[in-house]
């Protein structure tokens, strides 16, 4: 009953050593996404609580601008496409083109920081005025933080992909592609965080 | 194997068809030619019968029997131990069951000095699987059912005022949430009698009862038997419990979030309020008494503290 | 049956760790040797936490509080807790056990990443010195491991920010390990290997690894914004800034009450691999068990409210939790019944390990029947926070998880060391730690339901008699541990010589040396697609006699 049929050398069980397997690491990197979706999801969850049952919940008191966090959500949009056209490039081996819209994508993570920025310094509350202002900037801070690594990401691969003969190839491009991933998470939680803060 | 009387190996198979659905004969008639003359010289299927009724009827015995609760004195109480004495019953049960398959296949199916082989290849049982998905799943369901109903029996399903959906409309301080106890029973109990509203505020590490009625403001609890009281329930600090072990009744009392409880008291005498949520150090000397007491004493220790005497209730 | 000995390319792994016991202090990639570190940095902190408990339990002994201040009291309980959850059980059964034996039972020679493998177990000495030393330093958290604000928001605050910093910490390692788990499980398998066939443990480890990986972030970012309500000032969880308290309950056993199965499925896996072995039969109902396991992983998900009866919560939604948690019973029931069934039959080794595992059985069902009647709100709202939950839970943490650890240790000590624990010993150990151990628990449900709360350093006097018997049992608890160590140390260097497969396992991890070689297989990788394929071995003549009745039920 019990089988051991021994297997061919060579065979995929020889190489299971980390430098070997790329396409591991990113069922890894995903794997740490759904991780780090379900701290946002934690919370969504306490924010839509807090509304839900604390009457005092200030959300009338404040009418949030929509311009600005309209403007960042199609920056962040916008950005998940150059990153994408981004990946496109290296696959076909275009390492110029692959550069310029890395730094492009680059560009419109800053400016979302930036008008992140601004919205924070005119907005008429501050981080301990009240459960709504904290659950406010925790939520969208903890995501500025998501965006920041972010950034630093693509400017690190951007860094790498100008090197000759370097780590991102048409071949070889983990990083990017792990980056990637990464953005086009950090835009899909911006997408339900202005749905729930802003719109809701 | 040994001989069995005829009418015993009928009932033993009769009660093995009920108890075990076909097909699971191979499990248990194992035994039949088990090992262990030694335990029992006739057949080992009514030995196994005579386990499973042993297990059944001392694991309700000890269920019905074994009181492991303190005094019960208020209608929530009685319904409560009625609730305990079917759990137990049926852990019993289960528990006493449990051991003894598993002490039983120890002490059968140990292996022998100089039996080398190995046991029976068998991987599964469809039947059997099915059987013990069911047992639990019914057993579970009916516990369920039961609890619910003592549940409502003792008035948790009772809507608790001021939590419906027009919430955001209600400003902090009347979002009341619930505690067991907002009874139908009470009420059903005590015709006509009106709740006696008590307000109790619970700080790091006290708690004070205060009567609207009569102005009284008291470290400990008084109130009259055979009369439901309500109280609303509200911290300073952290969170506490109020917790009297023989009106089995716990509720937390929150800061920021108004929480209800009410019973009836049934025996007089003098029981521990008991805080029951870890607050700070003194946690554990947060303690009350609650005064179940005759009306008569009641009024007469009501009369004497009130600020602004009324009439009688 | 036989492996070839070829030299091939394990020599290759060499050059990536050091060798000699050495090994076991560096940042060492093989799955093995961070295995044993888990396990025995864990052992290490379940020593701590046990003498953190024996102080719990002297203090007990007497009505009042006087072998320490009440405050310290609420530190040693609150280190005690979070110790032998986060320290302890988690790491081990998840860790050490898993690290050791999911590669060999996916036929890999390593984890899917080595170095995060490394990294997640390297956070946990930090974590846990900072824990302990908070103790001295600044005093520890006194708010007891749920850390319920707002008292984790009154007390002093050092203490608290530690503890928060250190279970984030601990909490990064169980998800980093987490996703190195569902990697190696799914993807690692080694050609030609079904799901369907592999041991229990990998179906355990893949339940739990979900169940970490969902839930343990949670968490982390419940303590985050409960650190900014103590550093910051803001309100989430401070109801005199308008924060709401019960949210923050909510958000810890969503975490916390699918962590308790992260303690437990685990050892559920090491079971089903132990009782096989030794009881010389395949695991009865294989597929049954892989559901039941999901089926534990679903729910688990669903009924975290049943830690929150007593914490206004409206009633539909206590309706609702008591159902799901009272369903768990069910899947986990069949697991029971299947263990049973597995030894039904058999040809038992009664050995310290088949003790220890049918220990656990006999107390988990009671902690589990005790919890079932938990779940049940009406129930609950007397015992809730008193100390027939402290019993509840210790049948299940300490006679479940603890008692499958010392199992599992027994059973796999002469794949680690090459040399046999001593039987005698073991046997004591056995007897000494069951007989402590319901002695000291036992009793507590009785002091629970007759009105002593938990967390307390001082209490009725009417309990003192009930206190002292269960300070004797934690006492002879603490007494079992000397036979254990005295054991696995003299019999790593006197022990029996083990060999390989002292066992007769079929297990792909005893199908290579003991102590196994850097990657696991000199040669090739054995294909185990039955790994309880035990029976259809050579019968003697009355075997086959007595089998005759018995196969219609196949
Ligand atoms: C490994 C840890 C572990 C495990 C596996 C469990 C398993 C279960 N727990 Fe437990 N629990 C804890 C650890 C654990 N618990 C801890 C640490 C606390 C306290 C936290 C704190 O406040 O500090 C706690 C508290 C706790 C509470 C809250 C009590 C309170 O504070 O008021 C409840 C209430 O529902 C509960 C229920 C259950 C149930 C129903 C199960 C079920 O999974 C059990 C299922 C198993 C069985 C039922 C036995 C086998 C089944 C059969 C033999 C089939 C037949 C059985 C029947 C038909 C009943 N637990
Ligand atoms: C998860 C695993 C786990 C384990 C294994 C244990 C093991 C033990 N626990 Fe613990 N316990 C918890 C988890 C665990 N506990 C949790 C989560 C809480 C709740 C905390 C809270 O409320 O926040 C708790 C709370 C708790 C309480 C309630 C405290 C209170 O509410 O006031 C008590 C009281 O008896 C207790 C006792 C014990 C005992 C006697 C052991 C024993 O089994 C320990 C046996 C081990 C030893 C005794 C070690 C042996 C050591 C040596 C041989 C070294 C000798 C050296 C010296 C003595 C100096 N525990
Ligand atoms: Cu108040 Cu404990
Ligand atoms: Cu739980």
């Amino acid at each position: 009953m019990t089988t051991l049929v021994p297997i061919e050398e060579n065979s995929a069980i020889e190489s299971n050593k980390e430098e070997e397997h790329g396409d591991y690491r990113m069922f890894g990197l995903a794997a740490f996404l759904v991780a780090d979706g379900m701290t946002f999801a934690g919370f969504f969850a306490a924010y839509l609580t807090f509304k839900a049952v604390n009457p005092l919940f200030p959300d009338a008191i404040y009418e949030l601008e929509l311009p600005l966090p309209t403007l960042n959500t199609i920056l962040l949009l916008v950005s998940s496409a150059t990153f994408h056209k981004a990946g496109q490039a290296i696959r076909n081996n275009e390492s110029k083109n692959c550069q310029r819209w890395l730094i492009l994508t680059a560009f419109l993570g800053l400016a979302f920081l930036g008008s992140q920025m601004f919205e924070y310094f005119s907005l008429p509350f501050g981080l301990t005025d009240n459960l709504y202002a904290s659950t406010f900037y925790a939520l969208t801070g903890f995501h500025g933080l998501h965006v920041t690594l972010g950034t630093i990401m693509i400017l690190i691969v951007w860094w790498q992909s100008r090197s000759p003969g370097g780590r991102i190839t048409s071949q070889n491009h983990f990083p990017l592609e792990a980056a990637e991933l990464y953005w086009h998470f950090v835009d899909g939680i911006w997408v339900i965080l202005f749905i729930i803060l802003y719109l809701l | 194997m040994q001989e069995i009387p005829c009418t015993a190996r009928l009932i033993s198979k009769y009660l093995s068809a009920l108890t075990i659905p076909t097909g699971c004969k191979g499990l248990f008639s194992i035994t039949l030619k088990g090992q262990w003359s030694f335990v029992v010289p006739t057949s080992s299927a009514i030995f196994n019968l005579l386990i499973a009724l042993f297990v059944l009827i001392g694991g309700l015995w000890i269920g019905q029997n074994v009181n492991l609760l303190p005094l019960d004195a208020s209608v929530n109480a009685t319904v409560y131990d009625q609730l305990f004495k079917v759990l137990f019953s049926i852990g019993t049960v289960l528990f006493l069951g449990i051991v003894v398959l598993v002490v039983l296949s120890l002490i059968k199916f140990r292996r022998k000095p100089g039996q080398t082989g190995d046991g029976l290849p068998i991987e599964g049982n469809l039947t059997l699987e099915i059987f013990w998905t069911a047992v639990p799943a019914i057993v579970i369901l009916f516990v369920g059912l039961y609890s619910y109903d003592i549940y409502d029996r003792m008035g948790g399903m009772a809507t608790l005022p001021n939590n419906g959906h027009e919430h955001l409309s209600m400003s902090k301080e009347e979002r009341i949430w619930g505690g067991i106890g907002s009874s139908e029973v009470s009420s059903a109990a005590n015709k006509g009698l009106t709740a006696i509203p008590i307000n109790v505020t619970a700080m790091q590490f006290a708690f004070l009862f205060h009567y609207p009625e009569g102005e009284i403001i008291s470290g400990e609890l008084h109130v009259p038997v055979g009369q439901p009281v309500n109280m609303r329930m509200e911290s300073k600090d952290v969170i506490h419990a109020f917790w009297v072990p023989e009106f089995r009744l716990k509720q937390d009392v929150i800061p920021g979030q108004p929480t209800i409880l009410s019973f009836t008291p049934t025996k007089t005498g003098r029981f521990p309020i008991i805080c029951a949520e870890l607050c700070g150090p003194y946690h554990g000397g947060m303690r009350s008494t609650v005064v179940v007491e005759e009306p008569e004493n009641y009024q007469s220790w009501f009369q004497k503290n009130a600020k602004t005497p009324i009439s009688e209730t | 049956m036989t492996i070839a000995n070829q030299p091939s390319d394990f020599e290759r792994g060499d050059r990536l760790q050091p060798t000699g016991w050495m090994r076991y202090l560096s940042f060492s990639l093989d799955h093995k040797v961070i295995g044993i570190q888990y396990l025995i940095c864990g052992f290490i902190f379940y020593l701590i936490g046990g003498t953190l408990a024996s102080a719990i339990r002297i203090e007990l002994t007497s009505p009042i509080s006087d072998f320490m201040a009440r405050d310290v009291y609420n530190q040693v309980l609150t280190l005690h807790g979070t110790i032998m959850i986060f320290l302890w059980i988690v790491p081990v059964v998840n860790g050490a056990f898993g690290n050791y034996l999911i590669p060999f039972y996916v036929g890999a020679r390593d984890m899917a990443f080595p170095r995060l493998n490394a990294v997640a177990f390297w956070l946990i000495p930090p974590a846990g010195l900072m824990l302990i030393s908070s103790y001295f330093i600044t005093g520890a958290a006194e708010s007891g491991w749920t850390a319920y604000p707002p008292l984790s928001i009154n007390t002093p605050a050092a203490g608290q920010i530690i503890w928060i910093l250190s279970v984030l910490l601990l909490g990064g390692s169980s998800i980093f390990g987490g996703i190195n788990f569902i990697a190696t499980i799914l993807k690692l398998r080694r050609p030609g290997l079904k799901l369907m066939q592999l041991p229990m443990y990998c179906w355990a480890m893949l339940g739990t690894s979900i169940l970490v990986v969902l839930s343990t972030p949670v968490l982390a970012g419940t303590l985050i914004l409960l650190s900014f309500d103590i550093v910051a000032h803001t309100g989430f969880f401070n109801p005199v800034l308008g924060g709401n308290v019960v949210v923050y309950q909510h958000l810890f056993w969503f975490y916390s009450h699918p962590a308790v199965y992260i303690m437990v499925l685990p050892a559920f896996g090491l079971v089903s691999e132990i009782l096989p072995v030794h009881s010389r039969k395949p695991l009865f109902g294989y597929t049954t068990m892989v559901y039941s396991i999901m089926a534990i992983v679903i729910l688990g998900f669903v009924v975290w409210a049943h830690h929150m009866f007593t914490s206004g919560t409206p009633p539909w939604m206590r309706l609702f939790f008591t159902i799901a948690t009272s369903f768990i019973a069910v899947p986990t029931g069949i697991k029971f019944f299947n263990w049973v069934a597995t030894l039904w039959g058999g040809r038992i080794s009664l050995n310290a390990a088949v003790l220890f595992s049918c220990g656990f059985i006999v107390n988990f069902v009671l902690g589990g029947i005790t919890g079932v009647a938990l779940a049940q709100v009406p129930f609950d709202v007397h015992v809730h926070d008193t100390y027939f939950v402290v019993a509840h839970f210790h049948y299940i943490v300490y006679g479940g998880s603890v008692f499958v650890i010392f199992s599992s240790i027994y059973h796999w000590y002469p794949k680690f060391t090459g040399r046999m624990l001593n039987e005698q010993l073991g046997r004591i150990h056995f007897f000494l730690t069951f007989i402590g151990f319901n002695l000291c628990f036992a009793p507590q449900h009785w002091l629970g339901l007759n009105g002593m709360p938990r967390r307390v350093a001082e209490y009725d006097p009417q309990f003192a008699l009930i206190n002292q018997i269960s300070s004797v049992g934690a006492l002879l608890m603490a007494l079992s541990t000397i036979p254990f160590i005295w054991n696995t140390i003299q019999s790593a260097f006197n022990g029996q010589i083990a060999g390989d497969n002292p066992w007769e396992a079929l297990t792909p991890e005893w199908l290579t040396s003991s102590p196994p070689p850097v990657e696991n297989w000199r040669g090739q990788a054995p294909l185990v697609t039955a790994p309880y394929g035990y029976g259809a071995r050579k019968k003697e003549e009355e075997d086959a006699e007595s089998t005759d009745t018995n196969n219609q039920g196949n």
